[in-house]
C-alpha cells in the first residue's frame, strides 16, 4: 500500500523538492570544499588544497576552538543527564505544586529565547564578578541542557513501573543499588538520547555562548563567524564544515544501527 | 500454637482515612494465610507494611519475636509476588531469579546453580535466557514467584498474584502455587479479594473490611461459621432471615419468629435470651426443595412457598422463592438430573426445609451487606 502511494508522481515530485530544497545548499558547501577557487562563484577544478589547509599549523585556531566545544559539550551533556533525569524523577514522582513550579521552571529554557537567556546569564555572571572562561560557558549551557535531559527522561518514565523499584527493595538491593541495577538501565535510552540533545545543541549553541564568553574563548561556532568575515578563510569553513557532516552521518547511522540491533534482541 | 508472625496492634492512616485499624492476630509456621477483603480494605497496606514498603503510623510487627517495624526492605527476611509481577524488563529470566542472590553477594557458581534449581522448580528451565516480554503472563507469573522464593524468605507475600490471569489459568497457577507451597515449606501470606482463590489456597483466612480484620479462620469456620453479616455475604452466597427470640428450648436450641415466615428453630450459636433481635445467615445449599412436605421431625425447620425464579446452572439449579415477604434462595444438586423425580418450577407450590443446627445466628448484621450478595433478596428477578 505505502510502496505504491509513494510512486505516484505527485508525491515523487513533493519530495524531490523537500530534499532539494533542504540540502542543496550543503551539496553546494561540500562541492565547494573541493572547489580550487578561492571564491565559490566559479568551479576551477578540483584541489584538496583547503583541507590541507585546515590540517596545517595555520588553521590551529579551529582545531583549538573545536577542543574547546567539544570539552564544554562533554562536561555539559554529562552533567545535564545526571540532574536532568534527578529533576525528571521528581517531577514523575511528586505531583505538588511545589512540582508544577519545577515543571514551569524546567519548561522555560525551551521557550525562552536564546537572547534573553544569553543576555540574563551575562548579568548574572557579571553581577557575581565571575571569571567569564570556560567554565562559564559550560554551567550557561547546562542551564538549557538540562531541559531537554529532564524531558526526554519525563517521556520515558511514562511507561515506568514503578513497582519494579519496590522489586529491587524487596529483593534485597538498597537505594542505591536499586538505581544502579534497576533504574538506570530502565531509563538509559531517555537519559542517553535526552544527553545527545544536549550534546550537540551545546556544539551549536552561538546566542547564548556569544554573550557569555570572554575574551579568548572561542568556541567552534563563534570562531566559524569571526572566520565568515575574512573571505579568504571561507573556503577553509567549507572543509571544516564538510567533514562535520561526514561525522554527523556516521554517528547517527551509528547511534540508529545500536537501536535497532537492541530492540531486536 | 507457635507464634511465627505476629501483627500487634497495627495501625495505618493516610491523612483522615484509616487504611488499617489496630490489626493484632499471628500466623503460624508454614501455613497459607489469606487476607481477603473488598478492594480498599486495607488488605494490601497490610502486606507492605509487613514488606517494609509502608511504615505503621502505630503497633510492631514481629518474626519469631524479632520486631522488623523499622527495617528497610532490603533488611526483612520477607519476599513479595506483586501483581504486576514487576519482573525488571532488561534482565533476562535467569537474571531476574539470581537478583536476590546477586544483592546478597552469593558466590556466581552457587546463583547459578541455585536459579537452575528454582527454574526447574517452576518449569522453566528452557526459557532462562529469554527477556521477560518474550513470555506468557502464567510463565511470568512463575518467574516472580520463583524470584522470590530463590531467596529463601521466612515469610513469601503474593499481592493479589492471580489476579491479572484468566479462569482457567488462574485454576490451573492455584494448585501450582499449593504444589510450590507443599515443596519449600515456606509460610505464605496470600493477599486477594477472590473468596473463591482464598478458599482454595488457605490454611486459614482473616476476612477485612474498611480496614478492620472481621473474622479469622479456616475457610470452613469463615464459611459455616461467619461472625457477622458481611463475612456471610461476602464469603459465598447466603440468605438473611431477621426476627426475635421467642422461648430458648434448652441448652442447645431456641425457638424465633422470623418475620413474615413463622416460627422456626435455631442452633444456638451464641447464647440467646427470649426477646432478643436475631439475624440468621443460612446458605442456599443447605436448604432441601422439595414438592411435598417433609415428615415432621423436631430438628427440622420447614415452610411453604412459591417458586418466583429458577436458574439451571448444570451441576445444580438455584431457585428463589417467595415466603411471605421473604426471598430464600435454595440449591438443589444433580447427581442424577435426567432419572430425577420431577424438578419443582417455576410458580410451583414448594416445600423448603433445612436442619436447625446449619443455620448460624450472627452476633453483628448490617443491611448494606445484603448488598452483597449476587442477587439481593428483594430484587425482583
Amino acid at each position: 500500500m505505502s510502496s505504491l502511494r509513494a510512486r505516484h508522481p505527485i508525491a515523487v515530485f513533493a519530495t524531490a523538492v523537500a530534499l532539494l530544497f533542504l540540502y542543496f545548499p550543503i551539496l553546494v558547501l561540500v562541492l565547494n570544499s573541493f572547489n580550487a577557487s578561492r571564491y565559490g562563484a566559479s568551479w576551477e577544478g578540483w584541489s584538496m588544497r583547503w583541507y590541507q589547509l585546515l590540517f596545517s599549523n595555520h588553521s590551529r585556531d579551529i582545531w583549538q576552538s573545536l577542543r574547546l566545544s567539544l570539552v564544554i559539550g562533554v562536561v555539559a551533556s554529562v552533567v545535564s543527564m545526571v540532574f536532568g533525569t534527578i529533576a525528571a524523577w521528581a517531577l514523575n514522582r511528586y505531583r505538588t505544586r511545589l512540582q508544577q513550579a519545577h515543571f514551569g521552571l524546567i519548561y522555560l529554557p525551551i521557550v525562552a529565547p536564546d537572547i534573553l537567556m544569553g543576555i540574563s546569564l551575562a548579568i548574572f555572571f557579571v553581577t557575581l564578578n565571575v571569571e567569564r572562561n570556560l567554565w562559564a560557558i559550560t554551567v550557561a549551557h547546562i542551564t538549557f541542557c538540562i531541559s531537554y535531559v529532564a524531558l526526554a527522561v519525563l517521556a520515558r518514565l511514562q511507561d515506568f513501573d514503578g513497582l519494579v523499584v519496590d522489586a529491587a527493595r524487596d529483593l534485597g538491593a538498597n537505594r542505591w543499588q536499586t538505581i544502579v541495577r534497576v533504574v538506570v538501565p530502565l531509563l538509559a535510552p531517555g537519559i542517553l538520547a535526552g544527553g545527545l540533545l544536549a550534546f550537540t545543541l551545546s556544539i551549536d549553541d552561538f546566542v547564548i555562548t556569544f554573550f557569555v564568553k570572554g575574551v579568548g574563548f572561542d568556541t567552534l561556532p563563534l570562531k566559524i563567524y569571526s572566520m565568515t568575515k575574512h573571505t579568504k578563510e571561507m573556503p577553509v569553513i567549507n572543509a571544516l564544515s564538510t567533514l562535520l557532516l561526514t561525522f554527523t552521518f556516521a554517528s547517527v547511522w551509528w547511534i540508529q544501527r545500536l537501536t535497532r540491533t537492541r530492540s531486536a534482541t | 500454637m507457635s507464634e511465627f508472625l505476629v501483627f500487634d496492634g497495627v495501625t495505618k492512616r493516610f491523612g483522615d482515612f484509616v487504611a488499617v485499624r489496630e490489626a493484632s492476630f499471628a500466623i503460624e509456621k508454614g501455613e497459607i494465610f489469606a487476607l481477603l477483603g473488598p478492594s480498599g480494605c486495607g488488605k494490601t497496606t497490610l502486606l507492605r507494611m509487613l514488606a517494609g514498603f509502608i511504615e505503621p503510623d502505630e503497633g510492631r510487627i514481629l518474626i519469631e519475636g524479632e520486631d522488623i517495624t523499622k527495617l528497610p526492605p532490603e533488611r526483612r527476611p520477607v519476599n513479595t509476588v506483586f501483581q504486576s509481577y514487576a519482573l525488571f524488563p532488561h534482565l533476562t529470566i535467569r537474571d531476574n531469579i539470581g537478583f536476590g542472590l546477586k544483592m546478597a553477594k552469593r558466590p556466581k557458581s552457587e546463583i547459578d546453580s541455585e536459579v537452575d534449581r528454582m527454574l526447574d522448580l517452576v518449569d522453566l528451565t528452557e526459557h532462562g535466557d529469554k527477556k521477560p516480554d518474550r513470555i506468557s503472563g502464567g510463565q511470568k507469573q512463575r518467574v516472580a514467584i520463583a524470584r522470590a522464593l530463590v531467596n529463601k524468605p521466612r515469610v513469601l507475600l503474593l499481592d493479589e498474584p492471580l489476579a491479572a490471569l484468566d479462569l482457567k489459568l488462574r485454576q490451573r497457577l492455584l494448585v501450582e502455587l499449593d504444589d510450590i507451597h507443599d515443596e519449600v515449606g515456606i509460610t505464605f501470606l496470600y493477599v486477594t479479594h477472590d473468596q473463591t482463590e482464598a478458599m482454595a489456597i488457605s490454611d486459614r483466612i482473616a476476612v477485612m473490611q474498611r480496614g478492620t480484620l472481621e473474622q479469622i479462620g479456616t475457610p470452613a469456620e469463615i464459611y459455616e461459621a461467619p461472625v457477622n453479616s458481611f463475612v456471610a455475604a461476602f464469603i459465598g452466597d447466603t440468605n438473611f432471615l431477621r426476627g426475635k427470640v421467642v422461648t430458648a428450648t434448652d441448652e442447645e436450641y431456641s425457638q424465633a419468629e422470623i418475620e413474615g415466615v413463622g416460627e422456626i428453630r435455631l442452633f444456638n450459636d451464641r447464647p440467646l435470651k427470649p426477646g432478643e433481635e436475631i439475624a440468621l445467615s443460612l446458605r442456599p445449599e443447605k436448604i432441601r426443595i422439595e414438592s411435598h412436605a417433609p415428615p415432621t421431625d423436631p430438628g427440622l425447620n420447614a415452610i411453604e412457598g412459591i417458586v418466583e425464579d429458577v436458574i439451571y446452572l448444570g451441576s445444580m439449579t438455584r431457585y428463589w422463592v417467595r415466603v411471605g415477604d421473604q426471598r430464600i434462595a435454595a440449591e438443589r444438586q444433580h447427581s442424577r438430573y435426567l432419572l430425577d423425580e420431577k424438578l419443582p418450577s417455576w410458580k410451583d407450590r414448594v416445600w423448603l426445609s433445612w436442619r436447625a443446627d446449619d443455620g448460624c445466628v450472627l452476633s453483628d448484621f448490617a443491611v448494606e451487606d445484603t448488598e452483597l450478595l449476587s442477587i439481593p433478596p428483594d430484587e425482583e428477578g
